[in-house]
């Protein structure tokens, strides 16, 4: 019983891990249709903020939640502003452009940090579950994914912006039309997309440690997440996550870490062939 | 346009060839120079990538070996020159850097090589290139080539005592992690062998490619399976985020551990002692080793390298010991060309260095040394055991270059 307990626990973590970096492309590739390859070069300089900042002695938690989005949602900013913007509407030109810059991020990181693992000790001690014990920072990584959710949710169904935001997306003509300014909304919405993979990555570095190579093991995995959710970003990206995380995760269990990783890559090229359009493109196809 | 062309190329050619022509004469006359001037050695090491904490203590050792024996009036009346080749943790990179190091540079002898994997790609090289090669990392045993000299420690030096002592310790069922490549599935193997000779119990196994990261399930299986203590042959950067899962999961107080590579990397000076205190090692090298040569080795180390240098790890001792080795058998040989040494070290070389005595073993070209027992507290190393000159006997068991001195095998040792 405490087994079963524990291993869903488990699950659920890698469900809320997967969901937590896949969010950030979500909102960039799902909802403004840019195919951002620099995705988990994002979520690399979102490990390296939060690991610089909690070397310097800022507090751990302002380093992982505060700083890192901050930091690299605005660098999202920047490049929105000087790449992306000229390229809506240009999935292949932005594709190579997105995977350049990949290239320069994972570049730039190398030199200025060494291409060697960084890492930060997880904070908050253990629980007991019976006769197991698991690390509490496990419970908050699930308790972080929930409320970047429903955040996300709240923003964009009740709030000035998400509605500006939502309708931009869908036609930037008529927007504009409506006094809107297009090109401020796809910079903001690309800085907070960039932010969340920035969030994600301040997140994860206390598990994986950061070298500037680790976007490579986040960005296929994002994508399989988004895209095989579908087009309703939220729902899809969190019914995608339950159903690649949990397989992963039993997987994982049951042989080892590598059959894991298989049986995730099996399940979406399956899912895909049966539903190309995703998940959301079958069920939920009234969900945000 | 023809015409131009036509009158280009063949000015062009002219030019080319007098240039050629003066860089073969200026190279041959650089070669000739160098050759006696110095004596050339090249280091293989990954200096960047994964394995860059293994590699970087391992290249301070070896120049600072070369710069010792160069203050002592060099070898033969010669100074030492090193080339180093930064491997960046790519396969790729060993061949090549291989093949310039005995083509281009042409030195006499290669140190070098972290993973079996990368030793495997540079012994076929050196050895069709004719040029001798030392290996100085621990590993799984089985190398028999008269080319190569192995100064590592191998599973009967290390496994033998190791895994009887752990379980003295702790009891006798045992879980093992380990990396998922040649070096970490063979000495598995012999875990189990040890194990299972006194008395104990596998309770689990597992491996893992190097760039895993995530250790949440695995942890949940090792509390499942309930093992005295995990035996752990985790390698590289990726692997040290299990340390940090253990006791972020509060288990590096349940269930003990011990470890293959830990330290290796200096991983207990970038880990927290929390999360390494308690940790059993075995190896030929201790900073903490109470001998003479030891103590004036450190003084005469951290003077070069800093008060504050993090560890003189097993690799990099093995490093800067085999230079010597390699010394000794260029005095003894009065050349460093390549067979003369190869037979000098065969004559039973054997040096008191900052490790212990320290042999060749000409049958199997590996060492007989020391093997020390420690534990880690406060990112010290304690000793707690010593047995003294252990053979290597995995190896002598398939190999014997003096009856079959064509060998050329990496023996995968039944276990």
């Amino acid at each position: 019983m405490d087994l079963l307990v524990v291993l869903s626990f488990e699950a659920l973590k890698a469900v809320a891990s997967l969901a937590l970096i896949s969010v950030g492309l979500a909102i960039i590739f799902g909802m403004m249709r840019v195919i951002n390859l620099a995705h988990g070069e994002f979520l690399m300089l979102g490990g390296y903020a939060a690991i610089v900042a909690t070397k310097a002695g800022i507090n751990i938690w302002i380093a992982t939640l505060l700083v890192s989005p901050l930091v690299v949602g605005l660098i999202g900013v920047v490049i929105e502003r000087t790449i992306i913007r000229f390229l809506y509407g240009r999935p292949r030109d932005t594709m190579l452009a997105t995977w350049g810059l990949s290239l320069l991020l994972v570049g730039l990181a190398t030199t200025v940090f060494g291409n060697t693992t960084e890492g930060i000790s997880a904070p908050a001690g253990s629980l007991q579950i019976g006769d197991y014990r698991i690390a509490a920072y496990s419970l908050i990584i699930i308790v972080i994914a929930i409320a970047v959710f429903a955040a996300i949710w709240a923003v964009f169904r009740f709030t000035r912006y998400g509605l500006i935001a939502r309708s931009t997306m869908q036609n930037a003509d008529m927007a504009a039309a409506l006094g809107v300014n297009p090109s401020r909304v796809y910079a903001v919405t690309f800085g907070v997309g960039a932010g969340l993979a920035g969030l994600a990555g301040g997140v994860m570095a206390p598990i994986t440690g950061i070298v500037p190579t680790i976007g490579a093991a986040y960005v296929a995995k994002a994508f399989i997440t988004v895209i095989g959710g579908g087009p309703a970003i939220l729902a899809g990206t969190v019914s995608a996550s339950v159903m690649f995380g949990a397989i992963d995760q039993i997987i994982t269990y049951l042989s080892t870490p590598v059959i894991g990783e298989v049986a995730l890559l099996v399940a979406a090229v399956v899912l895909l062939r049966f539903m190309p359009q995703g998940i959301t493109g079958r069920f939920f196809r009234r969900a945000a | 346009m023809i015409m131009n062309s036509h009158l280009n190329r063949r000015t062009l050619l002219k030019t080319g060839a007098g240039a050629a022509a003066g860089l073969g004469l200026a190279s041959i006359g650089g070669r000739a120079f160098a050759q006696e001037d110095t004596i050339k050695i090249a280091s293989l090491l990954d200096l960047s990538g994964g394995l860059d904490a293994a590699g970087k203590p391992m290249q301070d050792a070896i120049t600072f070996a070369v710069e010792e024996i160069n203050q002592a009036g060099g070898l033969l009346g010669k100074q030492i020159s090193l080339i180093t080749y930064d491997t960046q943790t790519d396969m790729r990179l060993y061949p090549q850097y291989s093949q310039q190091a005995a083509l281009k540079d042409k030195v006499s002898a290669v140190f070098g090589g972290i993973t079996s994997a990368s030793r495997e790609v540079m012994r076929p090289v050196l050895r069709r290139l004719n040029t001798l090669y030392f290996y100085n990392t621990q590993y799984e045993g089985g190398v028999c080539d008269r080319n190569i000299f192995c100064t590592g420690i191998t599973p009967a030096q290390k496994q033998s005592k190791h895994v009887p002592y752990a379980m003295n310790k702790w009891g006798k069922k045992i879980y093992t992690l380990a990396a998922d490549y040649n070096y970490g599935q063979i000495t598995a193997a012999w875990t189990r062998k040890y194990c299972t000779e006194n008395g104990g119990q596998i309770v689990g196994e597992d491996f893992f490619p190097l760039d895993v990261t995530n250790f949440g399930s695995t942890i949940q299986k090792i509390q499942e399976a309930k093992p005295d203590f995990l035996y752990l042959v985790l390698v590289g950067g990726a692997h040290q985020s299990f340390y940090r899962q253990w006791a972020a999961a509060g288990m590096n107080k349940q269930i003990p551990m011990a470890s293959t590579t830990m330290t290796i990397g200096g991983e207990q000076m970038v880990l927290s002692p929390e999360e390494t205190n308690g940790i059993l090692l075995c190896f030929n090298y201790f900073e903490a080793l109470d001998t003479p040569a030891n103590k004036a080795f450190l003084d005469r180390f951290h003077k070069r390298f800093g008060a504050d240098y993090p560890y003189v790890t097993e690799l990099a001792m093995a490093t800067y010991q085999s230079v010597y080795l390699w010394a000794e058998g260029v005095k003894k040989a009065g050349t460093a060309e390549r067979m003369p040494v190869i037979e000098a070290l065969e004559s039973g070389i054997s040096l008191d260095l900052p490790s212990g005595k320290f042999s060749i073993d000409p049958q199997t070209h590996h060492c007989v040394m020391d093997i020390n027992i420690g534990q880690i507290q406060d990112r010290k190393i304690n000793i707690l055991e010593s047995y003294s000159q252990q053979q290597p006997l995995d190896t002598s068991g398939v190999c014997d270059l003096k009856k079959n001195p064509d060998d050329n095998s990496m023996y995968v040792i039944k276990v």
